[in-house]
């Protein structure tokens, strides 16, 4: 009889760690889906701030047009990449879009009235801060991926992973410095 | 990476199950004293507990914001303020935006409430967001909502409560007994027999029930401020960790440690809230044992000593090299969990840091004074001389002269 218990017991107990385990697991690969999805939030943020931004330096006396000719092609090509699904094509696009917009920035410097100009300060105060926004989910999104890939590969929440199909590893993303960052012109006083 | 939290509140918990049971002690001595039943002193204590427990996990950010004097703000009144807040939400995973407050006050200081992730709230005063530059804006956001994060809000209030219960608890029973001593020792000594049969165990155990009464408040605070130490260096490696940039919270510390107004609205409760002692004054030295925050030029020290990473092991590594002891802050399956962590670079600053360094100043302080005057009703009338005038509330509606030259204004 007490034989039957003990059985009894540690199907229970053994059920017990794979619903806790299971549940672990769906929660942290929720966690990765809705940390990517913060990043795409914070670049849709990104496409629709730069055509004001366009717009109000376009009313400025000889600003440099290949800057902002630049500007506006990269948005585009990055907002084409995004809907292609191909995220080392877009990855590279959104590169190259940081990397026209910290350059515009640099020439910006040049001309002290657009610095002066309270709607051009706001706009510059959100695109900082959207660039922020997107390399702070860009790192949480790792943290995250760190914390599930470590789930489905250690002792013991592996060999549930194993079972359920959880073991597929998530990409990690890279901010990589873009050919448009790399000729960013540095300034010198 | 979240991990951590757990790790750090074992040792957390300890000192909270040692707190509990001071509360247990006082309720069995007020219980076998006044009634020569353990039990009745128990409920007593419980009941008075659960009872300011209750009104602090439900109301207490309301009246911590409310005893500030803090006032809500929305994106729109300071967009720096509510964008490094934001940013600093995203860099920890919290699901939720906390509500962000501003205090109108000069003395340099934040602190972070709310009962868990989904009723939190960020606030810090005025004086603090005149000096602090984006970096160091960012350092210190990271350090509150990490105080969030690790649900250190509702532990620090939850002990609050249980040192204030023991405190009131053995403030008035020993107020009481000393009473009863001295007025009426023949009524004392006649229950005392009924329970213990002899006069003068009973008065042993009356003299050892004071000295208990006295000094399990002091313990209970030292546990207090123990936890709360603990917690603060742990906040502080969170936000080098979020922001990827311990030099940003290192200067805003410095620039904390320059200064010492006191926050008006602070009270010893309510202290271990803030990102720095709000009582500091910089002529008395602050003893080590009785301080619910580390020494500030320690905590920079420590940051600035974590040399090329920002991860939870650089800062163990710097707080035992700072602190010259082998036990770490951070326990070694949390620092291990996380791994090797880079630092960014100073961030290219928003509009205030385009500027030259005095303007910096100037646009800071007067961004936050003119978001205070827009928070407190005022009009801005913008004379044809250049001045600009800001009109009370209780002078709009009349006619307003400028006092630089003279028009007059319809306000």
């Amino acid at each position: 009889m007490w034989l039957i218990w003990v059985i009894l017991g540690i199907v229970v107990i053994i059920i017990i760690f794979l619903a806790g385990t299971y549940n672990g697991l769906v929660n942290a690969r929720n966690v990765v889906k809705n940390a990517w999805a913060q990043i795409d939030v914070q670049l849709k943020r990104r496409y629709d701030l730069i055509p004001n931004l366009v717009e109000t330096v376009k009313g400025y006396k000889n600003f440099e047009r290949d800057t902002l000719e630049a500007v506006t092609k990269a948005r585009t090509a990055a907002q084409t990449a995004s809907t292609s699904g191909d995220i080392a094509a877009r990855s590279a696009a959104e590169g190259e879009l940081t990397g026209a917009l910290s350059r515009l920035m640099v020439v910006v410097e040049k001309y002290p009235d657009l610095k002066a100009n309270q709607n051009f300060l706001a706009l510059q105060e959100e695109l900082t801060s959207t660039e922020n926004k997107i390399s702070f989910s860009r790192q949480a999104y790792n943290d995250q991926v760190l914390q599930y890939n470590n789930k489905t590969q250690q002792f013991p929440s592996n060999i549930v992973a194993g079972m359920f199909g959880f073991n597929k590893e998530q990409a990690f993303l890279q901010a990589t410095e873009s050919d448009a960052e790399k000729k960013a012109p540095k300034v010198s006083f | 990476m979240w991990e951590q939290i757990r790790a750090n509140r074992v040792r957390s918990i300890i000192l909270v199950i040692l707190m509990g049971a001071l509360l247990v002690l006082i309720g069995w001595i007020i219980g076998m004293v006044f009634a020569g039943n353990a039990i009745a002193g128990l409920v007593i204590a419980l009941i008075v507990w659960g009872f300011m427990s209750l009104i602090a996990y439900f109301q207490g950010d309301s009246i911590l914001l409310g005893v500030a004097g803090a006032k809500k703000i929305q994106p729109s009144d300071h967009p720096r303020l509510y964008n490094v807040v934001e940013e600093m939400k995203i860099a920890s995973g919290l699901e939720k935006m906390p509500d962000v407050y501003i205090i109108d006050d000069p003395a340099l200081n934040a602190f972070a409430t709310g009962r868990d992730v989904n009723h939190a709230s960020v606030a810090i005063t005025s004086g603090l967001l005149q000096k602090l530059n984006r970096d160091e804006l960012q350092g210190v956001i990271g350090h509150e909502i990490s105080h969030i994060k690790n649900r250190d809000v509702l532990l620090m209030s939850m002990c609050g409560v249980l040192l204030g219960t023991i405190v009131i608890l053995s403030f008035y029973a020993s107020r009481v007994m000393m009473f009863g001593a001295i007025a009426g020792g023949g009524g004392n000594r006649r229950s005392s027999r009924n329970s213990n049969g002899g006069g003068g165990g009973a008065i042993i155990i009356f003299i050892i029930a004071i000295l208990l009464m006295i000094l399990a408040p002091i313990f209970a605070q030292l546990i207090y401020f123990a936890i709360s130490r603990k917690r603060e260096y742990l906040a502080d490696a969170s936000s080098a960790l979020y922001t990827r940039y311990p030099e940003g919270l290192a200067s805003a510390l410095e620039k904390l440690a320059q200064s010492s107004i006191p926050v008006k609205s602070a009270t010893q409760a309510t202290a271990p809230m803030y990102i720095a002692n709000p009582f500091r004054n910089k002529n008395v030295s602050v003893n080590d044992w009785t301080s619910t925050h580390p020494p500030i030029q320690e905590r920079i020290r420590i940051l600035r000593a974590m040399g090329g990473g920002a991860a939870y092991s650089n800062y163990d590594q710097a707080y035992r090299t700072i602190k010259n002891t082998n036990s770490g802050i951070i326990s070694d399956n949390t620092a291990a969990a996380v791994g090797a962590v880079g630092l960014r670079a100073a961030v290219a600053e928003g509009p205030v840091e385009t500027a030259a360094p005095v303007d910096d100043k100037m646009t800071r302080t007067r961004e936050v004074n003119d978001m205070m005057y827009r928070m407190n009703d005022y009009k801005t009338i913008q004379c044809e001389c250049g001045a600009k005038l800001k009109v009370p509330p209780s002078m709009q509606g009349g006619v307003i002269k400028c006092p630089r030259c003279g028009r007059t204004h319809q306000a």
